[in-house]
């Protein structure tokens, strides 16, 4: 599917987006306005947005404890998130999940996940429902390096092969798994050999290449709508933050990150880039993209603080439908 | 004219072929579900009848098809998942607590998760320490969870139907020694209601609570005692939780004595909850301590005689009610 001018926008756009919503989240845990904690996405933006790019308004897709990215990426509103992440009542689970747990069932966000690997099972339900009701649907499952290694993945997977279900399995290889380089953990040279195992075919990209992403996601997308069954993708970036806001990123080696946000291999750079020298972009809107995007935040944040907490009598709400 | 018997298993696959005639988004997941029919039977006549879609046989994987069904439940349909032994759903852990329990409140209200799971559990034929448990405590503590254990063909019908038309996810725990019981079973639609406990036999002098097959211990440990001129009031909670606490306090405040009855070990399980709560609403009536009469506290042995002495009897109920009457307290 080629991507008009307007889409390219607002694929730029949406960089952004998630961009700034990360770095001032980060932000505002630092200054005690956010509690628990949270995962910045922080130069992986490229991965959620080149793949939603590729998905109908109600295909599905799980997130990850790390999911700010796929949710903005997907149509998820800054204001709603934002205040979801400050706990208020007008945030979108009522101040009750938190940044982990961002849900908008109307986008077919099925909901982040803080267990590492949460999704991957329900990914495959949702595409099974999808099959049986013969929507036409599909479902992608984001989850990192580090969940590949999760036992319900093997399950998961195999069902779906067996069954050719709709589902795309994302993995955002980001080199890293919780306060541990990921690699160390992965018996196999490629996660993409997995897929082979399980029985379904796998593909590495370039995770910072967002019509890499695109396209490879698209293929998948397809073949799954055809009834072809399941892909295993495996996106290759870096996680530019820590694990958690505070991570003191003990276990990284000097000067790694530093070579990562260079302009060379920053998701967003690289996209603004192509758009000018290919796509026929202006730098100025180029710019202008990014001041709109800077400006939402601003007014995300902005609702947040302003929205009040929940009621104290809402702690007993939707426990059961 | 005389209603009908049928077995435990027969009501629950009634229920199941009444269901699925009934609700197109309701399909099964389980090992073994298809054309086999399930280990217990369950499941016969579905196969064949509505295709390996919607009565899909998964592989091995308990983690996966729960969490798969959690997934389709979040999505339009109605699954109904068979996890053979309770003992199992230890591997599904994290789909049933984290997952489907969660799901609705930390969403904000926004996710329905319309998912049964039915298990069974129980000892008594040497089933050893890994398929002999009850664990529905452990799903009892979960908020977001309803727990039903039905003792009877009947209820075991009625809830199951209930339980696919509750939009919460449902933990329904059967009894392997239960599957081949038989009971009175209507013609005809009918539902029994959730979170409604059932008094299984009238009596005035002391209330024994009792959940799946210790309902029938109990029934019979009252047969026992009306010989000996005792009469107990035998009362099936049916569903663990929500628990209809007011039919046992309104009982306990005719009696003043309670003793409960539940195959779950002593320390943790539904014998402690219910002697808690029924501590604190009818304390005043009370004339005895409340009794507990559970599984002993180690893992079911293999052999018959070990097996026998862990597990509560017809004996320990009413060797339990007489320590609660004045002749029978130190």
């Amino acid at each position: 599917m080629d991507l008009g001018h307007d889409q390219l926008a607002d694929l730029y756009h949406r960089l952004w987006l998630i961009r700034y919503f990360d770095e001032n989240a980060q932000d505002l845990y630092r200054r005690g306005m956010i509690r628990g904690t949270t995962h910045a996405y922080i130069g992986e933006e490229a991965i959620a947005v080149g793949a939603c790019a590729a998905l109908n308004r109600d295909d599905y897709i799980t997130s990850t404890h790390r999911g700010h990215g796929h949710c903005l990426a997907k149509g998820g509103d800054p204001k709603t998130m934002m205040a979801e992440l400050l706990g208020k009542a007008t945030g979108y689970c009522k101040g009750k999940g938190g940044s982990m747990h961002i849900a908008d069932f109307e986008l077919g966000i099925l909901g982040a996940n803080g267990i590492v690997g949460g999704g991957i099972a329900l990914a495959t339900g949702a595409a099974y429902s999808a099959d049986l009701r013969g929507s036409g649907q599909v479902c992608i499952c984001f989850f990192g390096d580090g969940a590949s290694n999760q036992g319900v993945l093997m399950e998961a997977a195999n069902m779906a092969a067996l069954w050719k279900l709709p589902v795309i399995y994302l993995c955002e290889e980001n080199k890293y798994a919780e306060f541990s380089p990921s690699l160390p953990f992965i018996a196999v040279d490629r996660i993409e050999d997995k897929a082979r195992g399980f029985g379904l075919p796998g593909v590495t990209v370039d995770g910072n290449d967002l019509l890499a992403v695109y396209e490879a996601v698209s293929g998948a997308v397809e073949r799954a709508r055809r009834g072809q069954g399941p892909t295993l993708i495996v996106a290759r970036t870096y996680r530019i933050e820590g694990h958690t806001v505070g991570d003191p990123l003990s276990y990284r080696p000097k000067g790694e990150t530093e070579r990562w946000k260079s302009p060379e291999r920053d998701p967003i750079s690289r996209f603004g880039r192509h758009l000018v020298s290919t796509a026929g972009f202006s730098e100025q809107e180029l710019a202008g993209l990014q001041e709109v995007a800077w400006a939402e935040i601003e007014q995300a944040i902005d609702f947040a603080v302003d929205s009040p907490d929940p009621e104290v009598g809402t702690l007993w709400e939707d426990v059961y439908a | 004219m005389a209603i009908r018997q049928l077995q435990y298993r027969e009501a629950l696959n009634e229920a199941l072929h009444e269901e699925m005639a009934r609700d197109g988004t309701v399909c099964l997941f389980g090992e073994d579900i298809g054309p086999y029919g399930s280990p217990f039977q369950i499941t016969r006549g579905l196969y064949e009848k509505y295709g390996e879609k919607r009565v899909r046989d998964t592989p091995i994987s308990e983690a996966g098809f729960t969490g798969l069904a959690v997934g389709a439940a979040l999505t339009g349909l109605r699954p109904v998942v068979e996890i053979l032994y309770i003992d199992f759903s230890t591997l599904a852990m994290d789909q049933i607590v984290n997952q489907a329990a969660k799901a609705r409140y930390m969403f904000g209200g926004k996710a329905r998760v319309p998912l049964v799971v039915r298990m069974q559990g129980g000892a008594g034929r040497g089933n050893a320490a890994q398929h002999s448990q009850s664990l529905e405590m452990w799903y009892v503590h979960v908020p977001g969870l309803i727990v039903i254990q039905p003792a009877t063909p009947y209820d075991a019908k009625g809830l199951l139907k209930s339980a696919i038309r509750n939009d919460n996810p449902v933990i329904f725990v059967e009894h392997k020694l239960l599957y081949n019981t038989t009971g009175p079973v209507p013609e005809g639609e009918y539902l029994v209601p959730i979170g409604v406990a059932d008094v299984k036999r009238a009596g005035a002098d002391v209330t024994i609570v009792a959940t799946s097959r210790m309902v029938l211990f109990a029934l019979e440990a009252a047969e026992r005692l009306s010989a000996q001129g005792v009469e107990a009031e035998v009362i099936d909670p049916r569903t663990l939780k929500p628990l209809d606490v007011e039919t046992i306090v309104r009982s306990v405040q005719k009696t003043g004595r309670l003793v409960v009855v539940n195959e779950a070990h002593l320390t943790g399980g539904f014998t402690a909850e219910v002697a808690a709560r029924v501590q604190r609403q009818a304390f005043d009536w009370l004339d005895a301590p409340i009794m507990q009469v559970a599984t002993e506290d180690v893992p079911l042995p293999y052999s018959g005689p070990l097996e026998l002495e862990a597990l509560p009897t017809v004996e320990d109920i009413v060797r339990a009610v007489r320590e609660t009457l004045p002749t029978g307290r130190r």
